[in-house]
């Protein structure tokens, strides 16, 4: 374990911090313009141009406005739950391969923090994590809106985790590696060795789970602002409350780079092309969650528990069966 | 160093945990405290190299903890100290450090005097996962193939215990339907008392 290594290891942490942070806020930005455009509006025009601004102004805003703590909360938890979405969002991501390998002023940069053996695993289990914020936000206000929907999140957590975990299982058997690295390699092909054409269901299933498990809107009830408020966020204010948000952008991200590593090639042989390449397919995915956000109502609690029990946890349970009698035969 | 570093802090940080979970009088401390101690365990996995393990104890054990939450959402007010009816805690504690102690000297008597020897070294040419593969599949399969037929009755038995009356949504119901159905199982009881 070497200086060079240590050096190396906390310049890549500092600048996926900085960079994720900014790109959440920025996320913010152009989910009020898409928003704005599908319905006909025009979102933020004033500050500054194109109202590009407005991120800096709803962060000194965030940052600067009262702290308030309830009385009858639970402090220590309150005080914590925001911390653990954000910290967790970007704990996961120091097993996700970014881009492909480059030299830089005659120094080789591995754009991954942590290339363990077990990466898929890793992300998906600290992303789970960070469902204990809100659950933990929710039960620590004293508020009956907080309750329901820490008791929702306890609920979408314990069964959209049975979806991505089963869904990825086909795939992965097909790879024979839980590192991210190696399923990219696997689809270095090009477009035919894509994952998705063989996993079609799979890829299908484990994007319906990103949804539930970053709580975007057909899934939306952890905090659906037409029926409890803001659900967990209800007692936040400031900087707490911005924790949140930062949480919940950055894991929008972080999600859309696994799906595009494990269903759609990733970063490809590694070229220079290729790593643009990625990063198209991971707007892609980001917009797709701003867009299902302008098209689709959200579903009822009932309806997300059908939809994951009756229909979801069958088709997972069923591709699995199917790829591995195609692999055996 | 690092290693010793990182496991004297783990090992600090998941005594201090369970502690909490055990003294506190506080549900949403007490579980939340559980839930850090069980995800800080795992970092010994991790120092051990075992990662496969490490990330399944993860993924495990906030699942379980997650379904404990729901319960305390249940049972407590979570926001309010639960009062304990402590009888005699004198005798609760030297209970408690003498199973303690017992429990150390279990486990520690047998193996206090001989170099540990791993049975099944850790393969380099094979990654984590490959390797509790074939240890499970080879010598573990029957304590696994039983533990997997344990986990299936069990699930059964719990939609069976769980599933009376599941044909019917009182969400998808009109309210008449809803007090018509209250009304006739209040009355059949009489009518079989006739």
């Amino acid at each position: 374990m070497d200086m060079a290594f240590i050096i190396e290891t906390i310049a890549k942490i500092v600048v996926i911090l900085l960079v994720f942070s900014a790109l959440a806020g920025l996320g913010t930005y152009f989910e009020r313009k898409v928003l704005a455009f599908m319905q006909r509006r025009l979102g933020p025009m004033h500050v500054g141009p194109f109202g590009l601004l407005q991120v800096a102004a709803d962060g000194i805003k965030l940052f600067t406005k009262e702290d308030i703590i309830p009385q009858n909360v639970v402090k220590p938890i309150f005080k914590i739950a925001p911390v653990i979405t954000a910290a967790t969002a970007f704990m996961a991501a120091a097993a996700i391969p970014f881009w492909p390998e480059f030299t830089a002023f005659g120094y080789k940069v591995h754009p991954i923090v942590a290339d363990i053996n077990v990466g898929i695993l890793y992300v998906l289990g600290i992303m789970a994590i960070g469902l204990y914020g809100p659950l933990l936000g929710g039960m620590a206000s004293a508020n009956k809106f907080s309750l329901i929907s820490a008791a929702r999140s306890a609920a979408v957590f314990i069964s959209y985790e049975v979806i991505s975990g089963l869904s990825l299982l086909a795939p992965l058997m097909m790879v024979g590696s839980l590192s991210l690295i190696d399923i990219n390699n696997y689809q270095a092909g090009g477009i035919g060795n894509w994952i998705v054409w063989s996993q079609p269901v799979a890829f299908i299933l484990f994007w319906i789970a990103a949804f539930a498990e970053t709580g975007r809107t057909p899934f939306h009830l952890i905090a659906n602002d037409h029926e409890i408020i803001d659900g967990f966020g209800t007692e936040y204010s400031g900087m707490r409350w911005g924790l949140f948000f930062i949480g919940e952008y950055a894991n929008m991200f972080f999600i859309s780079f696994v799906i595009a590593i494990i269903f759609l090639g990733g970063f490809g042989d590694g070229s220079i092309a290729g790593a643009f390449q990625l990063l198209l397919k991971v707007s892609f995915f980001f917009f797709f969650f701003l867009w299902t956000r302008a098209a689709w109502p959200d579903v009822r609690p009932d309806q997300l528990m059908w939809l994951c029990w009756k229909v979801l946890m069958p088709l997972a349970v069923v591709n699995i069966v199917i790829t591995g009698l195609v692999m055996m035969f | 160093m690092f290693e010793v570093v990182a496991f004297y802090l783990f090992a600090a940080l998941t005594i201090v945990m369970f502690t909490i979970t055990v003294m506190t009088q506080q549900a949403l401390y007490a579980l939340t405290a559980m839930a850090a101690g069980m995800i800080f365990i795992s970092a010994f996995f991790f120092i051990l190299g075992a990662d496969f393990l490490g990330a399944i104890q993860i993924i495990v054990y906030t699942g379980a903890v997650m379904s404990l939450y729901a319960f305390g959402m249940m049972f407590f007010d979570t926001t309010r100290d639960v009062v304990e009816k402590r009888n005699n805690p004198r005798f609760v504690v030297v209970l408690g450090g003498l199973a303690a102690v017992l429990i150390v000297l279990i486990v520690l008597a047998p193996i206090v005097t001989t170099d540990l020897n791993a049975h099944y070294p850790i393969d380099v040419s094979v990654g984590n996962s490959q390797a509790i593969g074939m240890v499970l599949f080879t010598k573990y399969l029957v304590p696994f193939e039983v533990a997997a037929v344990m986990l299936l009755v069990a699930m059964i038995s719990g939609i069976v215990l769980a599933g009376k009356k599941m044909d019917k949504s009182l969400t998808l119901m009109a309210d008449e339907e809803i007090a018509l159905m209250h009304a006739s199982s209040h009355h059949t009881p009489e009518e079989g008392g006739h």
